[in-house]
């Protein structure tokens, strides 16, 4: 049903308190968390291109977010005069606040193998989350459909023409990755049978098999991902702060703690959506599978090692796509949300509900559960090649097109046609990498 | 007895009492925003007005225990739709500062009509539930509940609506294509 267990039975000034406790903890772990995520980013970075990054604050340079953020601190704030003051003022808060608002559905720690993930503190049990609400994952979606106003607001309260054309791509962005996200998480919810961020953990617990990324048949995992990396803005599909193209994107007019705020909530969104993929997909604080020779001691810290191992996984996956892939055109971005990703995810809920009712009823070979976990996965790689090829023939039908068509303006036009033939020669078509050089580069 | 009778009839009950003066505040917010809403003279400025109206409903819902439908509210209203109208003012329309042509000719017209509309629904509201109360110990309904009774007896508007809705869509489609 949801809720700590110390709350089933009135609340007394005990239970505000611990409540209140754990709201503290919750920050603080994100605000540490999102901390190193920045260093953890840049020194990533740095080595995928042969760089050392930073190295001087601190040991391997880990208090070199600590400089910057002092150091933006101390910058002069400067309110264009030509801006809506206020919004202007409110939109790094409301891009900061949602971010937050998610990290507390998620179960950081906890003994998931063998107990059912609550610890008990001056005779209250509770979970290790800030909130179990009922709604979970329709709170997530909440969220992180809130997170967009302040990009938004920010970019139309500059009063300048770049981060405005940069908030029209972010909501339209936004909008379309919902669905691919919702969509995605339709499959979990199919699979567990609870919103509760909790019960859905504890649903996954024990064996390779429960796992939601295995017993939802990896599809939903892929698309949930692709869509979470655009709905946090981050590259491959960070449009939203095209450098080349919007001078900053949406925060150009920003500066010192205004502009750190953005930068913040933008890593701590980063951090928040690697713990809900851990917390969806991977099982949370609890083990991924029963390791047959060793014996897990049954405590919290356990749970708390394990998530943070997972998380760490997502968020080098993250750093990974940032330093490895150019960013995508506007029409490419749009392709792929509504043309593969949202008839992927709906198509992969029919079969999986097709799956569960044949079971459920019985019919022919699926009617024991590896039988079952065995035609999802099967079929969900089937689903995934087939979408892989789609998407590979759309993109060389996309080039061959484009190379046909300027091979008629350079009919029409002779010296621009030679011209272009020596750019075909020195750098390949235009368009196939034209800013891999800046993906990477740093904040 | 009027609503307001009820609200101080029941102020003995520290729960009630809470639970009462949340749901003032948050009236009178949506109220003030509301009226705001319809006077500033900014388009984007009204649009957040109205943010704060439907975020108030939200929170209605969540004082009556009704999780489910103000998580949907956010979702939908705050998420989907005012993204939305905000992207369509913002491609087409955004000035910051005061604009003067908002008004339209025919506001008076428009204000008797929503006068009346007002008149109307809280008239047939106070005759079906002026006396009616809330049960002393309501669990919040589960979403299980929910959908129990969306695809149990509401399935036939269910599935009206979603044909209402799918007409729209083909229809929006029609209307944007090119040629």
């Amino acid at each position: 049903m949801g809720g700590h267990p110390f709350l089933a039975d009135g609340v007394d000034f005990g239970d505000v308190l611990l409540s209140l406790v754990m709201v503290v903890a919750a920050f603080v772990i994100c605000l540490v968390a999102t901390m190193l995520m920045v260093w953890f980013e840049r020194k990533v970075v740095s080595r995928l291109q042969n760089r050392i990054g930073p190295n001087v604050a601190g040991p391997f340079g880990l208090l070199q977010t600590l400089a910057d953020g002092i150091k933006l601190f101390f910058k002069e704030d400067i309110i264009p005069t030509r801006s809506d003051r206020f919004v202007f003022q409110l939109a790094p808060y409301l891009s900061l606040v949602p971010a937050f608002l998610t990290f507390t559905l998620v179960p950081i720690a906890g003994d998931f193998s063998g107990g059912n993930g609550s610890s008990t503190v001056f005779g209250r049990e509770f979970y290790w989350q800030v909130a179990d609400v009922p709604v979970g994952i329709l709170f997530f979606l909440a969220m992180s459909s809130l997170g967009i106003y302040g990009i938004m607001l920010a970019g139309w309260s500059s009063g300048s023409k770049y981060p405005l054309l940069a908030s029209v791509r972010a909501s339209a962005q936004a909008i379309s990755y919902e669905a691919a996200l919702g969509l995605s998480l339709a499959s979990v919810l199919l699979v567990a049978g609870t919103l509760s961020t909790h019960d859905i953990v504890l649903g996954q617990a024990g064996s390779l098999q429960t796992l939601n990324v295995v017993a939802t048949g990896f599809v939903p995992f892929v698309v949930f991902l692709i869509a979470g990396t655009a709905e946090l803005n981050r590259p491959p599909f960070d449009l939203v702060e095209a450098e080349q193209e919007l001078v900053g994107g949406f925060h150009t007019e920003y500066s010192s703690i205004r502009f750190a705020l953005f930068f913040l909530a933008e890593f701590m969104n980063t951090v928040t959506m690697g713990a809900i993929i851990v917390t969806l997909f991977f099982g949370g604080p609890a083990p991924l599978f029963d390791f047959p020779f060793i014996d897990f001691p049954h405590a919290w810290w356990m749970g708390f090692i394990l998530f943070f191992a997972k998380l760490l996984v997502f968020l080098f996956i993250f750093v990974w796509f940032r330093a490895s892939l150019p960013r995508l055109r506007y029409d490419q971005l749009m392709d792929l949300g509504w043309k593969l990703l949202i008839p992927l995810s709906l198509g992969w809920l029919l079969i999986l509900g097709g799956i569960r009712v044949a079971r459920d009823g019985n019919i022919g070979i699926v009617d024991d559960s590896i039988g079952d976990t065995i035609i999802v996965l099967v079929l969900g790689g089937m689903v995934l090649a087939v979408g892989a090829s789609l998407i590979m023939l759309a993109n060389r039908n996309a080039r061959s097109e484009r190379l046909r068509n300027e091979g008629l303006v350079a009919v029409a036009n002779p010296d621009l046609g030679t011209s272009r033939a020596a750019d075909h020669a020195t750098t390949g078509p235009p368009g196939a990498s034209h800013d891999t050089a800046q993906v990477g580069a740093d904040h | 007895m009027t609503s307001l009778g009820i609200l101080a009839a029941e102020m003995t009950n520290t729960e009630v009492w809470v639970t009462n003066s949340f749901f003032l505040a948050i009236a009178a917010v949506s109220i003030l925003a509301a009226l705001k809403m319809v006077t500033t003279d900014n388009v984007v400025h009204a649009a957040l007005y109205l943010l704060i109206v439907l975020a108030a409903v939200a929170a209605v819902y969540v004082i009556l225990g009704a999780e489910f439908a103000a998580a949907t509210q956010i979702l939908v209203y705050i998420g989907a739709i005012m993204v939305l109208l905000l992207f369509g003012v913002m491609l087409t329309r955004a000035q910051i500062g005061s604009e003067t042509d908002l008004d339209h000719d025919q506001k008076w017209i428009g204000a008797l009509i929503s006068v009346v509309l007002a008149a109307v629904m809280g008239y047939s509201l106070w005759e079906a539930f002026s006396d009616a109360k809330l049960p002393d110990n309501r669990v919040p309904q589960g979403t299980e509940a929910v959908a129990d009774s969306i695809f149990g007896i509401y399935i036939v508007p269910f599935e009206a609506i979603s044909v209402l809705l799918l007409a729209a869509l083909i229809g929006a489609v029609v209307v944007a294509r090119r040629d």
